[in-house]
């Protein structure tokens, strides 16, 4: 597992060879009817950068990637993806972008490779360009040996690495992923950040959408929290959880902890949610809180550090567990 | 495009304008390639039965059509029954499962295909497959002598024409549809009615005058008024008029299609 970088010491990335930017949305709206699903987002990702989109289902993160992509036309606002306005220049930017979608479009009609000939094709490149590079992605997305096994036997981590390799046959500017690890096992899910970090230190853009705190936390240089269409505030995870909650989180659970609370158990915190059965109190200084929490042995509790988690339901209002 | 800058990826190249439909008509062949043998075995072998079961079995009780042994008369028929159904199984069935069920669609414009190209590509798709099962149906009406003349080879184009016109309409009803249970819609208020109605079988003029002005509106009355005397070896009559029909179906069709999966797949 490599070291993460010193969170602080990352400022917004930024790529001074290349001053357009990945992506740029002013004023972004997509109304559905009476509902307004993206509500007026502006946000501007630069080259190089990896930028996640961290909300519940239903936030608008994925009508959003839709946009991005030419697949939604917005109802306001503008946007420009690699420097050209989108939707008009779609077909264009999608030259130039990879995506790995929410839901898995691999062509079950074919094998793997057959998969990445194919799709290959969709986007010009010649049989002959085609070969090497298909031997180079299927060892990046360690599929060597299931070159020629149809799709259906694929686990589901073989299959997002699928994706994945799929979406780099355009060698693109501007890697665009939805929930990549959405259902996959922790090892499936540590080896795809690894293959995505790569990509980064290799100056690929990325933009992603995840409701994995933990996700946009080791691939992300910069966040947006989002909920309801709204972007409620993007930064460094370090700086958000800074800004936003106590350092210090101290989650009581159990079947007293609420008879706990209402009896004052947790005054001493600087502030307390109540997320189900658990009590989380949020201070600067933990010690008076664990000190009394030791005379109650009927009580569960873990001390850990404030995390995304914590700045999402501090923003929000709702549990990221029960979106 | 003249907006577009160089990609970073110098072998990503964009279709010429017009072709975007190329790679998504490759992909449908690369896939009928795996199912080749089978795919041409039904192409000759389901001919063979209709052609030597209602052509020798009904033409025993019906004698001849026009002067012409029935089986002569069936086999030019059912040439374009066949373009007609192949293309329409192809782009409703098997089209709606790459749209709906596989996302194969959704895979393809996410690079830089529009809807359109993928919309023209399965009906050229679609198209090919019905000339596969007409050439089918000619080759084996060549072999029981219902072929007559060179200037029946002229039905091959009038039947990828027929193939082009039903792919069209089919992917419409594609775009539109909710589910595989809307085909049955389709096949039976439109298809079988068409099948049974537009000359395949019988000759039009026995029928009632109303079925008869029905019929002139039926796209599959002109494919069969343009190849059946082609085939039997005969003039056609006003064949400007049979290939305008087919050709204003097929471009009012396409069109339509292109516009109704805009509407469906860019939400």
């Amino acid at each position: 597992m490599n070291a993460r970088p010193a969170p602080d010491s990352l400022p917004p990335a930024a790529d001074a060879a290349n001053p357009v930017p990945a992506l740029e949305a002013r004023g972004l709206r997509k109304r559905y009817g009476e509902q307004t699903v993206v509500d007026g987002v502006d946000m501007q990702v630069a080259r190089g950068e990896c930028w996640g989109l961290l909300g519940p289902n239903g936030a608008g993160k994925t009508t959003f990637l839709r946009m991005v992509l030419g697949r939604t036309p917005p109802t306001e606002g503008s946007l420009r993806v690699l420097g050209l306005p989108v939707p008009e220049a779609s077909a264009a930017t999608r030259a130039r972008i990879g995506l790995v979608p929410q839901l898995d479009t691999l062509d079950p009609d074919f094998t793997v490779v057959e998969n990445l000939r194919v799709y290959a094709g969709y986007f010009g490149i010649r049989a002959r360009e085609a070969h090497a590079l298909i031997a180079d992605l299927l060892a990046f997305a360690n599929l060597e040996a299931k070159a020629d096994a149809p799709i259906s036997t694929l686990s589901g981590g073989m299959k997002r690495r699928l994706s994945l390799a799929r979406a780099l046959v355009n060698t693109p500017d501007l890697l665009v992923l939805d929930e990549p690890t959405t259902g996959l096992d922790p090892q499936a899910r540590q080896l795809l950040w690894q293959r995505l970090r790569m990509l980064k230190s290799r100056g690929m853009s990325l933009v992603l959408t995840t409701h994995y705190m933990e996700e946009a936390a080791r691939l992300c240089d910069r966040v947006t929290v989002m909920d309801r269409g709204r972007f409620l505030d993007t930064d460094t995870p370090a700086r958000l959880v800074a800004r936003h909650v106590e350092p210090q989180v101290v989650e009581v659970h159990g079947i007293d902890a609420l008879e706990w609370h209402g009896a004052g158990g947790a005054d001493a915190a600087d502030r307390v949610e109540v997320v189900g059965d658990t009590v989380l109190c949020y201070l600067r200084d933990e010690r008076p809180i664990l000190d009394a929490l030791r005379d109650r042995p009927g009580l569960e509790y873990l001390h850990r550090p404030a995390n995304l988690e914590d700045v999402f339901l501090r923003l929000t209002g709702r549990d990221l567990r029960d979106a | 495009m003249s907006t577009t800058p160089a990609t970073s990826a110098p072998h990503v190249r964009s279709y010429p304008a017009g072709l975007g439909w190329v790679p998504v008509w490759r992909r449908n062949l690369l896939f009928w390639r795996k199912l080749a043998p089978a795919s041409m075995l039904a192409n000759l072998g389901e001919p063979i039965l209709y052609l030597l079961a209602l052509g020798y079995g009904l033409g025993a009780l019906v004698g001849g059509v026009g002067g012409i042994p029935y089986q002569v008369f069936l086999a030019s028929g059912f040439i374009c029954s066949s373009a007609m159904m192949t293309a329409t199984f192809e782009a409703t069935y098997s089209a709606y499962t790459r749209m709906a069920a596989q996302h194969t669609w959704d895979a393809m414009i996410s690079t830089p295909l529009g809807v359109g190209d993928v919309v023209r590509g399965e009906i050229a798709w679609a198209t090919t497959k019905s000339l596969m099962s007409a050439t089918g149906v000619m080759v084996v009406g060549a072999a029981i002598g219902a072929v007559r003349g060179w200037q029946a080879l002229l039905a091959i184009p009038a039947a990828a024409l027929t193939g082009l016109c039903f792919s069209a309409i089919a992917l419409v009803v594609t775009t539109i549809a909710r589910s595989y249970d809307s085909f049955l819609y389709y096949t039976t208020l439109v298809m079988t009615p068409m099948f049974l109605l537009s000359g395949v079988f019988f000759p039009l003029a026995q029928m009632p005058e109303a079925i008869q002005r029905l019929a002139t509106v039926l796209p599959l009355t002109h494919a069969v008024a343009l190849v059946r005397p082609l085939v039997i070896g005969g003039s056609v009559e006003a064949p400007l008029l049979h290939v305008a029909v087919l050709l204003g179906y097929a471009a009012t069709a396409s069109a339509l299609a292109a516009r109704l999966a805009r509407r469906r797949m860019l939400v």
